[in-house]
């Protein structure tokens, strides 16, 4: 019984401990976003890797969604006779909810675990011990660049998966079921509002954004220096990333109300 | 890290389409105002608004012109209504303004039907004349005790 209470006492001080750590590292990091110089050319490489090399997945899923969105809704709608609501609830949906946080998963896939793997490789073959050695900030060369453009590019690729699916849903809808094409424009944005719909969708993407961004570079950044330790800290990132996103998502909607 | 100009390229085309598409949502879709815009704003108070809400169309003829602000308890226990009117629009000062319903279950919404005075209806003044929200429970009411009625007689 002592010793149950004991391992259980311990995995809550690891969780703690694990916490405080990832704290300590957001402020490192956010000290080296703030200290000069700012390595632009590092951190637009980044932004190629995470938003241009992503943009071909956002833009499909994207597109995928909103048809699917399009038919589902179309069909459920169609017998209260309320077809004609069909681009509010694929609008609404999509802002709302599904663009950020499908979008946060895709690119959590995509390029953070790509991310945190490069770091977890870097460490395994002492690459980072060889810029300490030069005395070279590991933290302002390596992560921050990969950081910063992670919150760049997330509220972007989140806008145009949320563009490419309101036409996946207007295809979907309006050219193949036959709902009339602006009824569904002017249901889309009678309904969607600036402050309460798309400043919010902007704000959970940039959430997202820093969340991915500090979860793979700190994974990656305290991988252990060997091959396992590489395949541990990229798997770490993509499902730990992944449910912050969802559960982060609840606590935005629930205290903003977006 | 060596200059690459088609990555510089890649990356700048991507922020701007990212931003075109963050433009289009708030602007289009999310019916940003941008700059100073041509609005005028009505007040219109009616014993019952039903299920009137913020954001539901105003409309002239059946074409919208503006949307409701803000719907609010007064002190004299009316509902206040804030109308936010395209200001190009020359109303006249018996305007009067009713709350519809949009099919037999729609949304609801306001109707202004102009009068035929000659004076304009000045933009932040109280539009005098109101007809409330229909509420269906009511009719349905009187309707079944005017039949319950009509079947004893």
């Amino acid at each position: 019984m002592a010793r149950l209470l004991q391992r259980l006492g311990l995995r809550c001080l690891g969780i703690v401990e694990q916490l405080g750590r990832i704290a300590l590292f957001a402020l490192s990091l956010s000290r080296a976003v703030l200290s000069p110089p700012a390595r632009p050319g590092r951190v637009v490489q980044e932004v190629f890797d995470v938003g241009v090399l992503s943009l071909v997945i956002v833009c499909i899923s994207g597109a995928a969604v909103g048809m699917v969105l399009g038919l589902q809704g179309y069909n459920t709608l169609i017998r209260f006779g309320a077809e004609e609501s069909l681009g509010a609830v694929v609008g609404l949906s999509l802002i709302r909810e599904l663009g950020p946080v499908l979008t946060g998963l895709l690119v959590t896939g995509r390029a953070g675990s790509a991310m945190a793997a490069e770091i977890a490789t870097m460490v395994a073959t002492e690459q980072l011990d060889g810029l300490r050695m030069m005395s070279v900030d590991p933290v302002h060369l390596v992560a921050m660049p990969k950081a910063v453009a992670m919150v760049v590019a997330m509220p972007l690729l989140s806008a145009l998966f949320i563009v490419c699916a309101i036409f996946g849903g207007y295809v979907a809808g309006v050219e193949i079921l036959g709902v009339d094409s602006g009824t569904y424009f002017s249901s889309l944005e009678s309904s969607v509002d600036f402050r309460d719909d798309v400043a919010g969708s902007l704000l959970k993407a940039l959430v997202f954004g820093v969340v991915v961004g500090l979860i793979a570079t700190y994974r990656g950044y305290t991988s252990e220096p060997t091959s396992a330790g590489v395949s541990a800290s990229t798997t770490a990132t993509v499902v730990v990333s992944s449910v912050t996103i969802l559960v982060f998502d609840y606590f935005i909607t629930a205290l903003w109300g977006v | 890290m060596q200059p690459s100009p088609s990555r510089d390229l890649a990356v700048g085309l991507f922020v701007l389409a990212g931003l075109c598409a963050v433009a289009w949502l708030s602007v289009q879709v999310g019916g940003l105002a941008l700059g100073p815009s041509d609005r005028s704003v009505f007040h219109a108070s009616f014993d019952q608004v039903g299920g009137l809400k913020p954001r539901a169309p105003v409309v002239v003829a059946g074409v919208r012109v503006g949307s409701v602000v803000a719907i609010s308890l007064g002190e004299d226990l009316r509902a206040h209504v804030t109308l936010d009117v395209d200001g190009t629009l020359k109303l006249p000062d018996d305007t009067s303004a009713a709350i519809r319903t949009s099919g037999l279950l729609g949304d609801q919404f306001i109707a202004l039907e102009p009068g035929g005075s000659e004076t304009a209806l000045a933009p932040g003044s109280t539009i005098a004349f109101t007809q409330n929200a229909l509420s269906i429970e009511s009719l349905i009411a009187k309707f079944a005790t005017g039949l319950g009625s009509g079947g004893e007689k």
